[in-house]
Order: C-alpha cells, then structure tokens, then sequence
C-alpha cells in the first residue's frame, strides 16, 4: 500500500497542529465488490490536499469537495456511491460496487 | 474526530496497541476504546469479535448505528532458523500481510540467496532479537532444531508475550527442549505455551506442507474466540 493508514491518521494530526482544517473520510460500509474495506481512510486540509484513498480513485474527486464542505461547516455527513444508472458514472464506481463513506472535521 | 480522539489513536497504533473508534455515525459521536479496556466494555461482544476479526464494521445498538473502526498492528512473523521449512514459511507468511523477519547466526543459512526480499538478522538471538520489538502482535518460530540458537530465541519469546509460539520437534526433542528450558527458568506456564509438535496435524511432510501447517496454526491463534482456540490447540 502507498500510504499507510498510519502516515495517514499522522498526516491529519500534523495539519491540525499547523493550523489547517482537516476532514477525515471513512469508508464505513460496502456493498459488491467495492476496491477498498470497511475502515479505509482519506484525509482531506483545507487546500484540497489528500491523503488515502476509499475507492482506489473513483470518487476520491467527489470526497474531497464534501470534505470541503465539512471543514466550512463542521457537520459530519454521510456520503453514498454506486453505480446507479449512466448518468452516475463521473462519481460511480467502475467496478460495480456501492460504498458509503462516512466524513467528519478533525478538531 | 475530536483532536484528542486523534492524538490518543496515533499513540496507541505507535505503541503497536490494538485501538477501536465507535462512531455513531447519525450525529457523529465518537470514542476510543483502548484493547486493555474492551472487557469492562457495554459493547464488549462486538468489540471483541471485530477486533478478533481485524475487521471494521457496522453493529445496531439500542436503535443507534454504531461502526467500529478497527486498527490492529501488522502482525509480524520471526523465524528462528534460516532452514528449508523457513525458505517456504516466510513467503507464504508475507502473502498472508505479516511482517516476516528470519535470525539465523549462521551465515551460510541466512544468505539472501536462499531467502530473496526476507529481511534476514544473521545474529545470535541475544543480538538479533532486541531491536525486533518482538511484542504481543508477534508470532513466533523457532525451526533450527539446534538448541543453541532455539533456546535463547525461546526464552526471549517467553518475555515478550507473543501471541504465537512454536518449535520444530518431535514429542520426544519437545520434552528435552521444555527440560533444558526448565534448568534456565522458564515456568511451567510458559513452556506450555510452545505449540510442538509445530503446526495443525494435517499430515504435512513436505517444507512447503509443514509452513502450510504452522500458518494454519497460526491464523487460527490470531482469528479463533478463545474457547475454540484451546480445542484446535
């Protein structure tokens, strides 16, 4: 694995301390043949910097602009991807398989 | 996350310490529950079971949606002897995710020939041993069959609390070795631990047979509840 989930949790703990707002994206349920387990993480600072990954690259794009949004407001919220019809491809899983991925700000 | 939340999580996974974050994931509340803390816990069950698994997931509790991040340690795998049966073990070992280390003193066993991509210690146990950090998330194989080096090697194991121990021998060299183990302090209980003969019974005779027998043996020390664990013992 290219990042470690420690590199990662450490990522997240050093932008804190450097002053960035900071969300953590969790992979927290699966469903088909997601790329990523349950537990699978992303960090995300406030420059759209990441870290990670929940997908292998589908809908990292899609994650991190939520993230964004968490960091401005401080809201957790509860993301779903899938391949529900053609139209949903750009955010869609190319392997068939649905994801919900949980973010939250660090801090 | 709380950043305290966060800091205690890097502490504890720096310390190879088994950690599980409960995160009610309607509203976002969170907490940490350290491993050592899992028995005085209301969620002990589920707790114990993911954290037993390696495994993240979802449990309903009371109406509320809980996941339990899991972060366990990388197991790590140290082989005593760099021998035929270790050529085998250690790669199948890596495909299973451990962290594989072989010590051999012997430099004419221990060449990266025989053991390619294997980080190899061609040391005595009491040099070798020290900077592995061979802790609780540790299995460990003693395979020489030349007291010497496994007896040491034992001892430090012994010391450590490594989930797994187990040593190349018949009954018979077993019951020598737990004598010779005895005469240099080891208690009862810790020789008890020793898994010989080494490996499930599956009637392996081959090197590659005998390393599916002792990762079979292995996995199931790390996966099984403890109940269950002491039958396939």
């Amino acid at each position: 694995m290219l990042n470690r989930d420690e590199d990662i949790l450490q990522a997240a703990e050093t932008w804190q301390k450097q002053g960035h707002g900071v969300a953590l994206a969790t992979v927290v349920e699966t469903w088909g043949s997601a790329p990523r387990p349950a537990g699978s993480s992303l960090v995300i600072n406030d420059d759209g910097t990441f870290l990670g990954s929940v997908s292998g690259g589908c809908v990292e794009g899609a994650v991190v602009t939520e993230a964004l949004d968490v960091i401005a407001s401080g809201q957790p919220k509860m993301l779903e991807f899938g391949v529900a019809d053609e139209t949903a491809w750009n955010v869609g899983l190319s392997c068939g398989g649905t994801i919900r991925v949980f973010v939250e700000k660090v801090g | 996350m709380k950043l305290e939340i966060l800091k205690e999580l890097n502490a504890e996974r720096a310390a190879r310490r088994p950690v599980i974050i409960v995160t009610d994931t309607a509203n976002g509340d969170q907490r940490l529950v350290k491993a050592a803390d899992i028995a005085a816990d209301p969620l002990r069950a589920e707790l114990s079971k993911q954290l037993r698994m390696g495994k993240s997931g979802n449990v309903e509790v009371s109406g509320k949606k809980l996941f339990l991040n899991v972060y366990a340690p990388t197991a790590k795998l140290v082989i005593i002897g760099a021998v035929h049966i270790s050529q085998a073990l250690a790669p199948l070992a890596r495909s299973l995710d451990y962290d594989v280390t072989v010590v051999d003193p012997r430099t004419a066993f221990a060449s990266p020939e025989r053991f390619p991509d294997v980080p190899l210690v061609a040391e005595w146990p009491d040099v070798a041993l020290p900077p592995l950090n061979v802790d609780h998330y540790t299995a460990f194989v003693a395979v020489t069959h030349d007291p010497k080096i496994d007896d040491p090697a034992l001892l430090h194991a012994f010391d450590r609390g490594c989930f797994y121990i187990g040593a190349l021998g018949s009954r018979k060299t077993h019951a020598k070795r737990a004598e010779r183990l005895r005469a240099q302090g080891a208690k009862d209980s810790d020789i008890a631990r020793i898994h010989a003969p080494i490996g499930l019974d599956i009637g392996a005779v081959s090197p590659s047979e005998i390393a599916v027998a002792i990762m079979a043996e292995i996995t199931a020390q790390l996966r099984l509840p403890p109940k269950q664990k002491e039958e396939a013992a």
